[in-house]
C-alpha cells in the first residue's frame, strides 16, 4: 500500500496530466478545421459541439487518444477475432516485421559487441586503437546512413530483413561494447590476484570471474541496445516501404495525411519498445538474483 | 590486385607498429598515434579493396573519390549544413534542453511531481520518439521549423531526466550545512544544488548533441525544402550518387564530433572540480 501511494500515485498523476494536455491539444489544433466546416455549413458552433467535433474528425491534426485506441484495436484485436491476424492491413503483421528485424540485429550486435569487448580487454594494442574510435563513433549520427545501407544492400541482392537488421546491429553494437569493456574490467585487483594464486589461465579467468562480474553492466547496455535496435529497424523501413513494418506504416500514413494511422503505428512502436525493455529488465532481475548480485 | 596486396601489407606493418607502440608506456604521443594509425589503416584497406577488387563505385566509392567530391561540392555541403545543423538541430537543441532544464527546476520543489516525472521520463526516453517526425513535419511545415520541433521532442526527456537526477545529487550533509547558514531556497539552489547538478546536466547535454543531429536529419526524410543533409542523402541515394552521400555523412560526422567536443570543453570549464575532470 505504501508503494502504491509513494510511487504509483505520482506516476498516474503525470500520466493523467499528459492525457489532459493531449485532449486539450486536440481541441486547439483541430478547431480551425471544425470552424471552417461550420462556416461553410453556415452554423455557429457551441463549445460542446466544437469539442465533440475536434475529437471525432476523420483526418485530424492531432487525433484524440480514444481515436488512436480505436484504430489500434481495429487493426489488431478486431482482426485477430476475424482470424486475419497476419493480413497486410494488420498492425500485428507490421509489428512482427519490425520485431524480427530488431531481434536479428540485436542478437548479432550483442554477440559482436561482447566478442569485441573481450578482445579489447585482453589486447592492449586493440584497446588503444579501437576504443577511441568506438567512443568517437557515438557522436556521429549513424542513423543518417540508414537509407544508404538499405538501398545499397538491396541493389546487391539482399532485401527484406537483412539490411534493416544490419542497421539495428550497428546501433545495438556500441552500447554493448562500451558497457562490456567496463564490465569485464570491473573485477578488482584483489579478485584478479586470487585468480593468479589459483594459477587460473586467461580463459578460466574470463569464464569464472570476468564474465560473471560483467553481468550488471551487460544488462544495462542491453536495455539501451534493444531500444536503439528498434529505432534502427523503424528508420531502416523508411526508404523501402513495400515490405511493410511500423516505419513503412508511418511513412505511408504521412504521404496520405492519415494521422490516426501514424499515431497508432507510433504507439504500437512505443508499446513494443516498452515490452522489449521490460523483458530485458525481467531477465536482468532473475539473473542477478540467481547470481546473488541483486541490489 | 596490386592495390589489395599493398593494402594488406600496409595493414600488417601498421598492426606491428601499433603492437610495439602499445608496449611503450602510455603517453600523449602513443594515445594519439595508435588510434590515428588504426584509422588510416582502415582508410587504406578500404581504398585498396575498392581499387584492387574493382568494386562498383555505385556500391562503395573509394575514400579518395569521396574526398574529391567533398572538395568540389563545398558550397552545396555548406548550404545543407546551415539548413540542417544551424537552423534545425542547433535551434531545437537550445530550445529543448533549455525547456527541460527549466522544467526540472520547476518540479524540483515538489517531490511528488519528481517521483512521477522520473519514471515517465525514463520510459519516454527509451521510446522510438523519432517516429514523431512525420507528425511534426505535418504540423510545422517542410522548412526548418519542423526539424527544430523534432529535435525539441527528442532531446527534452533525456535532458529532463538527467537534470532532475542532478538536482538530487547533493548529499544530506551539504544540504544541512546550507540550512545551518540560513540559506533561502534560491540561495541553496544557486550556490549548492545547481553546481552539484552540473556533471549530470552536461551528461544530458552530451547525449543530446547526437540525438539533435539524428533528429534533424531523419526528420528531413519525411519532407523538406530542396536543401538539407537528410534531403541530400535521400535524393542522392535515389540517384545512386553514393560519393555525394558519403561526403554528406562525412559532414555529419564532423559536425557531430565538433558539437560534442564543444559541449565537452564547456563541461571541462564548468565542472573543473569534479573527480572525472581532475588529473592526478
Amino acid at each position: 500500500m505504501i508503494w502504491l501511494r509513494s510511487s504509483l500515485l505520482p506516476i498516474l498523476t503525470v500520466v493523467a496530466a499528459i492525457f489532459v494536455l493531449w485532449y486539450a491539444g486536440a481541441v486547439g489544433l483541430n478547431s480551425k478545421w471544425a470552424y471552417d466546416k461550420a462556416n461553410r455549413a453556415g452554423v455557429t458552433l457551441s463549445f460542446s459541439e466544437l469539442v465533440a467535433d475536434t475529437w471525432s474528425q476523420e483526418k485530424p491534426k492531432l487525433p484524440g487518444p480514444h481515436q488512436v485506441a480505436a484504430e489500434i484495436w481495429k487493426t489488431t484485436g478486431a482482426m485477430v477475432l476475424r482470424g486475419k491476424a497476419f493480413s497486410k492491413r494488420s498492425l500485428i503483421f507490421h509489428g512482427w516485421i519490425t520485431l524480427s528485424a530488431t531481434m536479428l540485429g540485436f542478437v548479432l550486435g550483442t554477440g559482436f559487441g561482447i566478442l569485441l569487448a573481450i578482445g579489447i580487454v585482453h589486447n592492449r594494442a586493440m584497446d588503444m586503437s579501437v576504443m577511441p574510435w568506438v567512443i568517437a563513433s557515438q557522436t556521429i549520427p549513424i542513423l543518417a546512413i540508414a537509407p544508404m545501407v538499405v538501398v545499397v544492400m538491396n541493389s546487391i541482392g539482399f532485401s527484406g530483413l537483412v539490411p534493416k537488421s544490419i542497421i539495428s546491429m550497428y546501433l545495438s553494437f556500441f552500447p554493448v561494447v562500451v558497457g562490456m569493456t567496463k564490465g569485464l574490467r570491473s573485477p578488482d585487483a584483489m579478485q584478479m590476484d586470487q585468480m593468479r594464486t589459483w594459477n587460473a589461465s586467461k580463459w578460466q579467468t574470463l569464464i569464472r570471474l570476468r564474465l560473471p562480474s560483467s553481468m550488471p553492466y551487460l544488462f544495462t547496455s542491453l536495455k539501451v541496445g534493444i531500444a536503439a535496435s528498434l529505432v534502427g529497424a523503424i528508420v531502416g523501413e523508411l526508404p523501402i516501404n513495400q515490405d511493410g513494418g511500423l516505419g513503412a506504416r508511418m511513412l505511408v500514413g504521412s504521404y496520405y495525411s492519415q494521422t490516426i494511422q501514424i499515431w497508432s503505428a507510433l504507439l504500437t512502436a512505443a508499446a513494443l519498445a516498452a515490452v522489449l525493455v521490460g523483458i530485458v529488465g525481467l531477465v536482468q532481475g532473475a539473473t542477478l538474483k540467481r547470481m546473488g548480485m541483486a541490489r | 590486385m596490386n592495390w589489395a596486396v599493398f593494402a594488406l601489407g600496409f595493414w600488417g606493418v601498421a598492426w606491428w607498429i601499433n603492437l610495439r607502440l602499445a608496449k611503450m608506456p602510455r603517453s600523449r604521443v602513443t594515445s594519439f598515434a595508435i588510434p590515428a594509425l588504426f584509422g588510416i589503416t582502415l582508410l587504406v584497406l578500404w581504398e585498396g579493396a575498392v581499387r584492387g577488387f574493382g568494386v562498383n563505385p555505385v556500391l562503395l566509392p573509394a575514400p579518395s573519390a569521396i574526398a574529391v567530391r567533398f572538395a568540389t561540392s563545398i558550397p552545396i555541403l555548406w548550404t545543407d549544413f546551415a539548413q540542417t545543423f544551424i537552423k534545425g538541430a542547433l535551434s531545437g537543441y537550445l530550445i529543448g534542453c533549455g525547456a527541460a532544464f527549466l522544467t526540472a527546476i520547476a518540479v524540483d520543489r515538489s517531490p511528488f511531481l519528481q517521483k512521477g516525472l522520473l519514471p515517465v521520463g525514463n520510459f519516454v526516453a527509451a521510446l522510438p520518439i523519432i517516429g514523431m517526425a512525420p507528425i511534426l513535419v505535418m504540423w510545422f511545415g517542410f522548412d526548418w521549423q519542423s526539424k527544430s520541433a523534432v529535435v525539441v521532442v527528442m532531446v527534452f526527456f533525456p535532458m529532463l531526466v538527467n537534470t532532475v537526477q542532478g538536482l538530487q545529487a547533493s548529499d544530506h550533509m551539504q544540504r544541512d550545512l546550507m540550512h545551518t547558514y540560513g540559506a533561502s531556497y534560491p540561495q541553496a539552489l544557486m550556490r549548492l544544488r545547481l553546481p552539484a547538478a552540473m556533471p549530470f546536466v552536461f551528461n544530458g547535454l552530451k547525449i543530446c548533441t547526437t540525438l539533435a543531429l539524428i533528429g534533424a536529419i531523419v526528420a528531413e526524410f519525411f519532407g523538406s525544402p530542396i536543401k538539407g543533409m537528410g534531403f541530400r542523402i535521400s535524393t542522392e541515394v535515389g540517384r545512386l550518387a553514393l560519393d555525394m552521400v558519403w561526403a554528406e555523412i562525412a559532414v555529419a560526422a564532423l559536425a557531430g564530433s565538433a558539437f560534442y567536443g564543444c559541449v565537452a570543453m564547456i563541461e571541462k570549464a564548468v565542472t573543473f572540480w569534479h573527480p572525472s575532470q581532475r588529473r592526478g
